[in-house]
């Protein structure tokens, strides 16, 4: 379960957010500039909110009032990115060890073989991120987050740099994790049709504030 | 040009030993100087970005003479490095090693910090949600990303310190086998009569090693290049 009660200001922009999710893949839906963004960066502990709370089950990971704030470091939230930031001096093997070697976890071949079939990547280990296309890298970039064995995983608008055929190609890749992975995941898209296709909760964003909550249905509303 | 003389290797060897041991111990003070400039907003940070620039700026001989006062026998901080730690740098070529690694700081930490400026802070973030804390951060995305600058400032810091003069003639003298560097050598040989052929052949091996280091610091900075865009 997923609480988060958050409060922050932006410039001129004011972001106050508060929803709690049970849902396998939660949807954060809105247009650009709603603070999607924002708050999977809060959620992350990347940025602090002004005020308020962010608690994964029991564990409370942001606590203003009472001067809490686990570091991003220690939160064991994987985050892909909409522009993947591999790490280019690495090889593709090495991008994908990353989270398992920070984390001193001990290597677990078993979950680096399911990972890699279920995103089909096996044969880029030896590759630099250089020499990926769009959706391969995007698709290492999953692989990277999966393997440093996160309890919850933010996907922010991991198709959002890629064109029609690549999503398409994708997609179906996300799928697979949400019904096979068994991890919980924050879902962020502009995109109604991703979000039908994905998410099992949404949360709709519009001008730094809930506007709805619930089910895929409220899309249509 | 006849054979060069043992007087004349003594001062080369000196030289190369000087400027070595400058780099390689201002290297990993320049880095720590340079990450925070580059990725901290501090109290003082102008005051920091100023002091390392002062030897740029300073004549060379007014760095020597400061030095000098500090780290002199009777300096106040010489005094106490001689009598509690037996430290001494005057007149020592370990003086010359801190005269020319001074002198050599603002050069090695400017291609430095801006290779560290350079590196998109967004991949130091994603390494943080994968579990890296700062300091690994650091050292597995931030140093490697950076190196070609890092090599970059060691090359021209090594350059500026195998050249310099002025403030290590005037903090530790110009003492044959002690102090007595290329630069110096020179010097004087250009003030004794019939010492033109020795000064004209050191002016030779010091272009020779100009050369040699900037050739080496290209080859490097593009093997390290290629390494980070994985080609």
């Amino acid at each position: 379960m997923l609480r988060v009660n958050v409060a922050k200001q932006l410039g001129e922009f004011s972001l106050e957010a508060s929803f709690e999710s049970q849902g396998r893949v939660t949807g954060l839906f809105g247009a650009s500039g709603a603070g999607k963004t924002s708050l999977v960066n809060m959620i992350a502990g990347l940025t602090r909110p002004d005020r308020g709370t962010i608690a994964i089950d029991d564990e409370t990971l942001e606590d203003t009032a009472k001067g809490i704030h686990v570091p991003a470091h220690r939160r064991r939230i994987g985050y892909v990115f909409q522009d993947a930031r591999l790490f280019p001096h690495l090889s593709v093997a090495a991008n994908l060890d990353y989270g398992r070697r920070m984390n001193r976890l001990s290597e677990d071949p078993a979950q680096t073989k399911r990972v890699t079939e279920l995103l089909d990547i096996g044969h880029l280990f030896d590759r630099r991120p250089g020499k990926l296309s769009g959706g391969e890298r995007q698709r290492v970039a999953l692989g990277r987050a999966l393997l440093s064995k996160p309890r919850l995983l933010l996907l922010d608008e991991p198709l959002g740099s890629l064109d029609e055929g690549r999503r398409a190609e994708i997609l179906p890749y996300l799928v697979r994790l949400r019904d096979e992975a068994r991890i919980p995941m924050v879902y962020v898209s502009h995109d109604a049709a991703e979000m039908r296709q994905l998410a099992t909760q949404i949360v709709m964003l519009r001008g730094g504030r809930v506007t709805s909550f619930g089910g895929v249905k409220v899309l249509t509303g | 040009m006849s054979e060069i003389t043992p007087t004349e290797w003594t001062a080369i060897l000196l030289s190369l030993r000087v400027a070595t041991v400058a780099t390689l111990v201002a290297t990993p003070l320049g880095i720590a100087i340079a990450w925070l400039l580059a990725r901290r907003d501090f109290w003082g940070k102008s005051l920091v970005d100023a002091l390392v620039h002062l030897p740029l700026v300073l004549p060379p001989v007014v760095t020597g003479y400061l030095l000098l006062l500090a780290l002199g026998r009777r300096g106040f901080l010489g005094a106490w490095l001689a009598d509690h730690l037996g430290i001494v740098f005057a007149f020592r070529w370990t003086g010359a090693v801190v005269s020319c690694g001074v002198m050599a700081f603002p050069l090695l930490v400017r291609p430095i910090r801006l290779s560290i400026e350079a590196v998109d802070q967004k991949l130091e973030q994603a390494a943080e949600t994968l579990g890296a804390g700062r300091a690994q951060v650091f050292l597995t995305v931030t140093l490697p990303l950076a190196l070609p600058g890092v090599l970059a400032g060691m090359v021209l810091g090594f350059a500026k310190a195998i050249g310099e003069f002025g403030a290590t003639i005037t903090f530790v003298s110009n003492i044959p086998g002690e102090t007595q560097t290329i630069s110096s050598a020179i010097y004087s040989l250009i003030q004794t009569p019939d010492g033109d052929p020795a000064a004209l052949r050191l002016v030779v091996v010091s272009a020779i090693i100009a050369i040699a280091a900037l050739i080496g610091a290209e080859w490097f900075s593009r093997r390290a290049t290629q390494r980070l865009h994985g080609n």
